[in-house]
């Protein structure tokens, strides 16, 4: 049954908790159970940071290689100018996360103008 | 945010009233600013993809995490089944468990009940993962469930009024500022994360994942995100575990 195949008003709601509330808790309580069995500073902690971290990483290269809606008019060698400029100041700024921030939106708005 | 409304009963919780308060604040700065953009990005998806604003707003308590209710949605779009919507979206999600594991053993304390934890863990998304990682060293850490539960409801809660808000007002951003506003999710991770990262290990891993996340998208679609973790993490922890050792020897 898809989301809309029935008229019931509570049925979409129902779809959301399955598919949506069921599909994503279910991973984090599972995380809270596993947690609960790992102390802080163990070497098993370190490796699960570095494959969250490396998870999160993947998400962040996806959304500027393969971008949604309106960010995907700009070409992706502009995209990746932008987020390269803006880390690079990002850096020598001393890790100032605004100052990243703004240089590559300006990069950015450059390119979409020009 | 005080919570000194009834002195003598509130006693032993007052500094959790404050920390609350403190994580409620730390939703009021640069990346809840950049999660409130992304989600009027999210309110116009799931308006162009005919959901209502009640089912929107719901939406949006239950899942929380961004990509999952953007995949959620995107099945919706598609006419897919209930199985696929809940196979898509369990699929997506994987990368939550690990972000949880993660961060749990930061805020529990021989005291910490568990369902406080397992209740907390909803608040669980990039953003407020993200945050918390970066505030929790100056927070004390019988004080960090209190934190991060002021951190999560203020995130959660302010967003729901924003997807409201963004379904009454019905306006659509010119097509140059909505790609300025997308723009902004993947800067502010990849700052922040690297910020954040507390050893070598963490910024192997996200050079890792920045690479392995395309290579994975175009080679096996779907499990793109938990391989490059597992590939992209593994190896990072291997390189720093040889390179200890031979700091040791």
């Amino acid at each position: 049954m898809s989301f809309d195949s029935s008229t019931s008003v509570w049925w979409p709601f129902v779809f959301i908790l399955i598919a949506g509330w069921l599909a994503t808790d279910v991973w984090r309580f599972l995380g809270v159970y596993l947690g609960a069995r790992i102390s802080e500073g163990s070497e098993l902690l370190v490796l699960v940071r570095a494959i969250a971290t490396a998870l999160v990483a993947a998400v962040i290269a996806k959304l500027v290689l393969y971008p949604a809606g309106a960010l995907a008019s700009a070409s992706v060698t502009l995209r990746i100018a932008a987020a390269a400029f803006g880390f690079g100041v990002y850096l020598m700024s001393g890790k100032r996360v605004i100052a990243g921030i703004i240089v590559a939106e300006l990069v950015l708005l450059a390119g979409l103008i020009v | 945010m005080e919570g000194r409304s009834e002195p003598g009963q509130l006693q032993p919780d007052d500094r959790s009233f404050h920390w609350f308060g403190q994580g409620a604040g730390a939703a009021f700065s640069v990346p809840g600013l950049i999660l409130v953009s992304a989600f009027v990005g999210f309110a116009g998806l799931a308006k162009d993809a005919g959901l209502t604003l009640l089912q929107t707003v719901f939406m949006t308590a239950v899942v929380w995490a961004l990509p999952a209710k953007v995949v959620l949605v995107s099945t919706i779009l598609s006419g897919g089944s209930l199985l696929t919507a809940a196979f898509a979206v369990t699929l997506s999600s994987v990368r939550l468990m690990p972000m949880v594991v993660a961060i749990m053993p930061e805020m529990r304390t021989a005291k910490t009940r568990q369902w406080v934890l397992y209740m907390l863990s909803h608040f669980v998304a990039v953003t407020s993962w993200v945050v918390a990682l970066e505030r929790f060293p100056e927070v004390p850490r019988p004080a960090r469930t209190a934190f991060y539960g002021g951190l999560g409801t203020t995130l959660l809660v302010f967003n729901m009024i924003v997807v409201a808000a963004v379904f009454l007002l019905a306006a659509r951003l010119p097509a140059p500022v909505s790609a300025l506003l997308i723009f902004l999710t993947p800067m502010y991770f990849l700052t922040s994360l690297w910020g954040s990262a507390r050893e070598m290990a963490g910024r192997l891993a996200m050079v890792f994942g920045l690479i392995l996340g395309p290579v994975f998208h175009l080679w096996v679609p779907g499990l793109d995100l938990m391989l490059a973790g597992l590939i992209g993490g593994g190896s990072a922890y291997a390189v720093h575990l040889f390179v200890r050792r031979r700091q040791k020897a």
